[in-house]
């Protein structure tokens, strides 16, 4: 190109606005491509919120329910695994529930539930990824055990609220799904309350 | 090199390891192109771009498509109504192959009117035939992957073509199928084929091709060598560099390509059955035949040719011949000029029937078969072969009057188009005075 009897502020101008113009259209055109691997519908609808029945899951009992390939836990606390949890504060590593992506707002309570009764959870170690069991029993995993989750890849321990314990490789609580009651005796999980709805 | 033309910093230390300088000086800012190209000259360069956009929205679609008789129609469909924008990278992919083939007949026509596989750019046509041949096997093999009933039965059909061979033809067949008829092996081999073996060896053609190109120089609208006419500097006096001249006026093409192109993909994605044959909206059923089959229209006219012949092996060997004529054009054509502007008037009429011959052969090839149709096709296949045979007896006995070539090449006005409204000629412009020769 030889520079000498042109007009380069023109030449400048008209290349800068070619770059801008066909920049934006090759940004247009990019966001199809990188769209295309998000879920598609099918994955969306089949991480759409589910509802869990609760009215036979007795005292003492859990239950796991699938929402988005997770196992979900629901079970129910009796008064004295309840009574547990005050006892145990010492021991946890954040034991009021401070994290707040661990938890919705409305879980960041003692027992980490809407109804103190019913506990919801996602039950994946927060560790490595494992699923944690379910050991209600006090002194069935150790001699001060009074009852929780206990993950069998690295012995990380959370209480019956899903706290977890100091000293041991999780870093942090359970996490907490939203959800919400739409009845006494039902569950939705995998959505907040819409506002404006009862109580 | 001389010391001002070593390049600096991080350039500097890449050229020093690859030819980085080297390489984009010989095929852009140092190849120097005839100044005098013209609408036809854009389609090289759109095929590459189609090319880009084919293996691009290929991908993205590996990502979801299934190569299974069981799961691939239901995978489409799944791409079509429940991926993000699945439905436009498919309609980008399918409307892709009709355009590429579109750009590469009108290339290869670009050939022929300006005599391009002509002495010494006969490899150049070779590999550029080749890239056409593996083409039309990529894109056969792509239209069974949705698994619809055209998928199905042209697959069918064309493999059947193998069974013609003699002696060893029913074998052929099934080796090709892998299967005693088409079936969930020979999808899964025929995607191997389409997304892996296929596209490496086009790109591959595609690199050799430009090499080819860039070694002998490209021809131009005049079919007059540049070469013979240099500066001081030993650089073509009717030549100017690729980049930015060329890459410049191609970002035209392409921009305008695109516009059509949206056109099509967003408004008439299976361009009234042309692109996308109503049938294959259909399942793949083995055991019931749609009514008519026909190929995709760039197939057509081929299998016109194959339809008119009756007879199962001479139909087969005619679909051939058809193609492998091609290959031979530098060798048939001894004419003493290249462009269709110097040559004889028999050469004009000859390409004219030609052309006609393809398209009329491409109408009828979409059509179900009638006697009549029979009839008027055979006239245009005889035509077809014709131009060829035509071409050899009219340069090879030198009955061609041609006129008188330029010295050097033309960039005159277009008479039709008003003066006000062209484009100003390279090298005439007020800016851009022309490079001065040393005489």
């Amino acid at each position: 190109m030889k520079p000498e009897g042109a007009d380069l502020r023109r030449r400048r101008l008209l290349t800068g606005a070619a770059g801008v113009v066909g920049g934006v259209g090759v940004a247009y055109t990019a966001v199809p491509f990188l769209s295309y691997w998000q879920p598609s519908v099918q994955a969306e609808a089949a991480a759409a919120p589910v509802e869990v029945d609760i009215s036979k899951l007795e005292p003492g009992q859990k239950i796991d329910v699938d929402w988005r390939g997770k196992p979900i836990w629901v079970f129910r606390r009796t008064q004295e695994e309840l009574d547990t949890l005050p006892k145990l504060n010492g021991l946890l590593r954040d034991p009021h529930s401070e994290v707040s992506t661990q938890q919705p707002a409305y879980c960041q309570n003692l027992p980490r539930s809407i109804k103190p009764e019913y506990g919801v959870m996602v039950g994946i170690c927060t560790h490595l990824g494992c699923i944690p069991l379910y050991q209600p029993k006090p002194g069935s995993v150790d001699d001060e055990w009074l009852g929780g989750f206990f993950c069998p890849c690295h012995g990380s321990k959370y209480d019956l609220a899903g706290r977890v314990y100091k000293g041991v490789p999780a870093p942090l609580n359970l996490a907490v799904p939203p959800y919400w009651y739409p009845s006494e005796s039902r569950i939705i999980i995998g959505e907040h309350q819409e506002k404006g709805g009862a109580s | 090199m001389s010391d001002d033309s070593k390049t600096r910093g991080l350039l500097g230390w890449i050229d020093a390891r690859f030819p980085f300088t080297k390489l984009w000086e010989e095929h852009a800012a140092k190849y120097y192109a005839p100044k005098n190209f013209n609408f036809w000259y854009y389609f090289g360069s759109l095929a590459i771009f189609v090319l880009v956009l084919q293996v691009l929205t290929g991908i993205w679609l590996t990502m979801y498509y299934k190569p299974s008789a069981e799961h691939a129609f239901a995978s489409v469909e799944y791409i079509m109504r429940d991926v993000q924008w699945g439905w436009l990278i498919r309609y980008l992919h399918s409307t892709g192959a009709s355009a590429f083939f579109i750009v590469i007949y009108l290339h290869m026509f670009r050939g022929l009117l300006y005599g391009s596989y002509r002495k010494p750019r006969e490899l150049l046509w070779l590999v550029g035939m080749m890239i056409y041949a593996i083409l039309m096997a990529e894109a056969f093999f792509g239209y069974l992957l949705p698994w619809g009933q055209m998928s199905y039965w042209g697959a069918q059909v064309i493999t059947s073509l193998f069974g013609a061979v003699p002696a060893i033809g029913e074998k052929l067949m099934i080796w090709i199928r892998g299967d005693y008829t088409i079936s969930d092996v020979t999808l899964n081999r025929f995607f191997a084929l389409h997304v892996a073996a296929m596209p490496l060896l086009i790109v591959l053609l595609v690199v050799v091709h430009l090499i080819a190109l860039h070694e002998v120089g490209s021809n131009n609208p005049d079919g007059i060598d540049i070469k013979r006419h240099k500066d001081a500097n030993d650089l073509p006096l009717d030549g100017i560099p690729f980049h930015p001249y060329y890459t410049v006026k191609d970002m035209v093409g392409v921009t305008v390509f695109l516009i059509v192109f949206a056109l099509v993909v967003f408004y008439s994605p299976s361009m009234l059955g042309l692109f996308l044959e109503p049938e294959n909206f259909e399942p793949a059923n083995p055991l019931k035949t749609p009514e008519h089959i026909a190929p995709v229209w760039y197939f057509t006219p081929f299998y016109s040719i194959l339809r008119c012949v009756p007879d199962k092996l001479w139909g087969v060997v005619a679909l051939g011949a058809s193609i492998f004529v091609l290959f031979l054009l530098p060798w048939l054509d001894r004419g003493k000029v290249r462009s269709v502007r110097y040559r004889g008037r028999g050469f004009k009429i000859a390409l004219a029937l030609f052309v006609i011959a393809v398209l009329v052969l491409g109408h009828l090839g979409a059509k179900p078969p009638t006697p009549g149709r029979n009839l008027v096709a055979r006239i245009c296949a005889v035509l077809y072969f014709g131009y060829f045979a035509f071409l050899w007896i009219y340069t090879f006995f030198d009955l061609e009057k041609t006129k008188l070539e330029p010295e050097r090449v033309t960039t005159g006005s277009v008479k039709w188009i008003p003066k006000s409204i062209q484009w100003p000629r390279f090298g005439k412009t007020k800016r851009e005075p022309e490079r001065v020769s040393p005489k």
